[in-house]
């Protein structure tokens, strides 16, 4: 049961969830969940590969924390962009948002 | 008693993860990602990452999702029908993210993965280990990524400031 195949197998749920989330979804911070969900199934992976590895050297964490931070700062700049655009067009309707569309 | 633990935050964690991909409310979105989260965390518990798991919790707890439920509470209109209710390309979502599940499964399933037994020297928790690789084998790294929050922390406030 606590094995290594049981963990990628719950990684790769909450990564297909993440990515039908992101795909289906129209409201901008419900594709910000699906990404948060995304990234939490790569750090399940990396840590169950360092932890199955053999725990001699820790990279896997240390690789985990720079995803945490990455995905700190990604959902600042982003939330900070998505209240932009709902001060400038009304809507966090990603369909909506089609200035720069060519 | 541990594996009925185990099995239990499974189960919590791909719920809560289906409520976050198909709930009409967004706010209820917000709310199932939470038990994901914390359900994640027990797993690094189970992964003996004591740090990792504390640092899920302060950071993705209470620091990301309490972002994510502001940024809800700014955006959604409480009486108008919310746009998180319509969703798009369900056919297709569906059909792309199954595609990548059976994927992944048939390569987790079908590999010949390394399989270590718990060892007792791993047993005095990993902070000191990871305080020691980050100051010395990631210096450069943690640098860079500590600037690249500077900048990422900064930017945000540019962006979401009201403009004179």
């Amino acid at each position: 049961m606590n094995d290594i195949q049981s963990y990628l197998a719950v990684a790769s749920i909450l990564f297909s969830l993440g990515v039908f989330t992101v795909i289906t979804r129209r409201n901008a911070i419900a594709i910000l969940m699906g990404i948060e969900l995304i990234l939490n199934a790569a750090n399940i992976n990396f840590i169950a590969f360092n932890r199955f590895g053999g725990m001699e050297r820790l990279d896997g964490h240390i690789f985990a924390i720079f995803v945490i931070v990455l995905a700190a700062a990604e959902a600042a700049v982003a939330l900070a962009i998505i209240i932009n655009l709902f001060k400038n067009i009304g809507t966090v309707d990603v369909d909506q948002a089609k200035e720069l569309r060519g | 008693m541990s594996s009925l633990l185990f099995l239990f935050l499974i189960v919590m964690i791909i719920i809560s993860a289906v409520i976050v991909a198909i709930s009409s409310q967004l706010i209820h979105s917000a709310v199932a990602l939470l038990f994901t989260l914390f359900g994640v965390a027990g797993l690094y518990v189970f992964l003996y990452a004591d740090f990792m798991a504390a640092t899920q919790v302060i950071i993705y707890v209470g620091g990301i999702l309490v972002l994510i439920i502001f940024g809800v509470m700014l955006t959604n209109k409480i009486n108008t029908p919310s746009i998180a209710s319509s969703s798009v390309n369900q056919i297709i979502g569906f059909l792309a993210s199954s595609f990548l599940l059976l994927l992944q499964f048939a390569v987790i399933f079908k590999t010949d993965w390394p399989q270590k037994t718990f060892n007792e020297s791993w047993g005095t928790g990993t902070t000191a280990k990871i305080g020691n690789l980050l100051l010395q084998d990631y210096l450069l790294a943690f640098e860079v990524i500590s600037i690249l929050l500077l900048a990422a922390l900064i930017g945000a406030a540019f962006l979401s400031r009201r403009s004179s």
